[in-house]
């Protein structure tokens, strides 16, 4: 199954690339968009029965490797 | 004694690291592939600068998990004198080694310059043969060198003494001005709570000779050597 993991600054982190992309907007004239921060996005093709099991092998390689706990959080989503 | 200088795929400062131990202060060293499981007896371990596996995900991010850094975490956990330069550095950082992270420069530049830091702990391993406040011209390569901890850590970090080198100006203030990346409080380097494993962002192995424009880094070199022979006297 298919699981499709975000990674994003915790809000307390300053994100100088979101910064960056948010003066470049507004320099593009979207001065409508405000605050920028830039992430991560994985798609992992899981060998796992249901979708729960899918869920919980994407939550521990994301704990493990694809997110650092200490400037970074996750969000999962699951197909089906 | 022996310096073993750990080698990682996109490893690029291994040799500078191994020229400094070998040839400058005339010990021995020997490389080891980040595959290998022994340390092949090294009585101190470095881990280099460069970009481990392209920098790949986050820097040191998957070089934490190379066979050789269960050994490296051994041996750290067992007392023995562990310093990471740069890459190093954010591999130690990585495997929780020591705390926080990195984030990319404040400014988002690549930054390759001389620096000038402070030494503020002179009870470390690497540091023992610097007096405190000595201030170090050493150089800098890195493009995410910016250290974050949260208030907690930091806290602590400051309160157990643990870091080690400041980024300051000649004078040896450290200022907002001789600050090249961003890092929370002017932050170069740091140790852990045992005060054997040191990380620092400036390269000192490209700066132990007059030739290289300035031979301040030798002295942490220096004084794991004398650390060591301290030790190695003890009854």
């Amino acid at each position: 199954m298919k699981a499709r993991v975000f990674v994003t600054l915790k809000p307390s982190v300053l994100d100088p690339q979101g910064r960056t992309i948010a003066d470049a907007l507004h320099s593009m004239g979207y001065t409508g968009v405000g605050d920028v921060r830039q992430g991560k996005y994985f798609e992992l093709d899981v060998d796992a029965p249901s979708a729960d099991q899918t869920r919980a092998v994407a939550a521990e390689v994301a704990d493990k490797l694809l997110a650092n706990p200490v400037i970074e959080s996750y969000r999962i989503e699951v197909d089906g | 004694m022996k310096f073993a200088v750990v080698v990682f795929p996109g490893s690029n400062c291994d040799h500078d690291a191994y020229h400094a131990a070998r040839h400058v202060l005339g010990q021995d060293a020997v490389f080891v592939w980040h595959k290998e499981t022994s340390l092949q007896g090294a009585d101190a371990v470095i881990l280099p600068g460069g970009f481990s596996h392209g920098d790949y995900l986050r820097t040191g991010a998957i070089a934490r998990f190379s066979p050789v850094m269960n050994t490296v975490t051994a041996f750290a956990r067992g007392g023995g004198p562990v310093l990471g330069i740069c890459n190093g550095f954010q591999i130690l950082l990585e495997a929780g080694l020591l705390p926080g992270a990195m984030l990319r420069n404040k400014d988002l530049k690549f930054h390759c310059e001389h620096v000038h830091l402070r030494v503020e702990q002179t009870d470390t391993p690497f540091t023992l043969r610097a007096p405190v406040g000595q201030t170090l011209r050493i150089p800098i390569a890195h493009g995410e060198g910016n250290y974050f901890a949260e208030p907690d850590v930091l806290r602590d970090l400051e309160a157990s003494r643990r870091v080690v080198f400041r980024y300051c100006d000649t004078s040896g203030i450290a200022t907002p001005g001789s600050n090249p990346n961003g890092a929370v409080n002017n932050i170069a380097g740091i140790c852990n709570e045992g005060r054997n494993v040191v990380g620092l962002m400036p390269h000192p192995e490209r700066a132990c000779e007059p030739a290289l424009g300035s031979a301040d880094g030798l002295v942490l070199f220096e004084s794991v050597v004398s650390a060591l022979a301290a030790q190695a006297s003890l009854p």
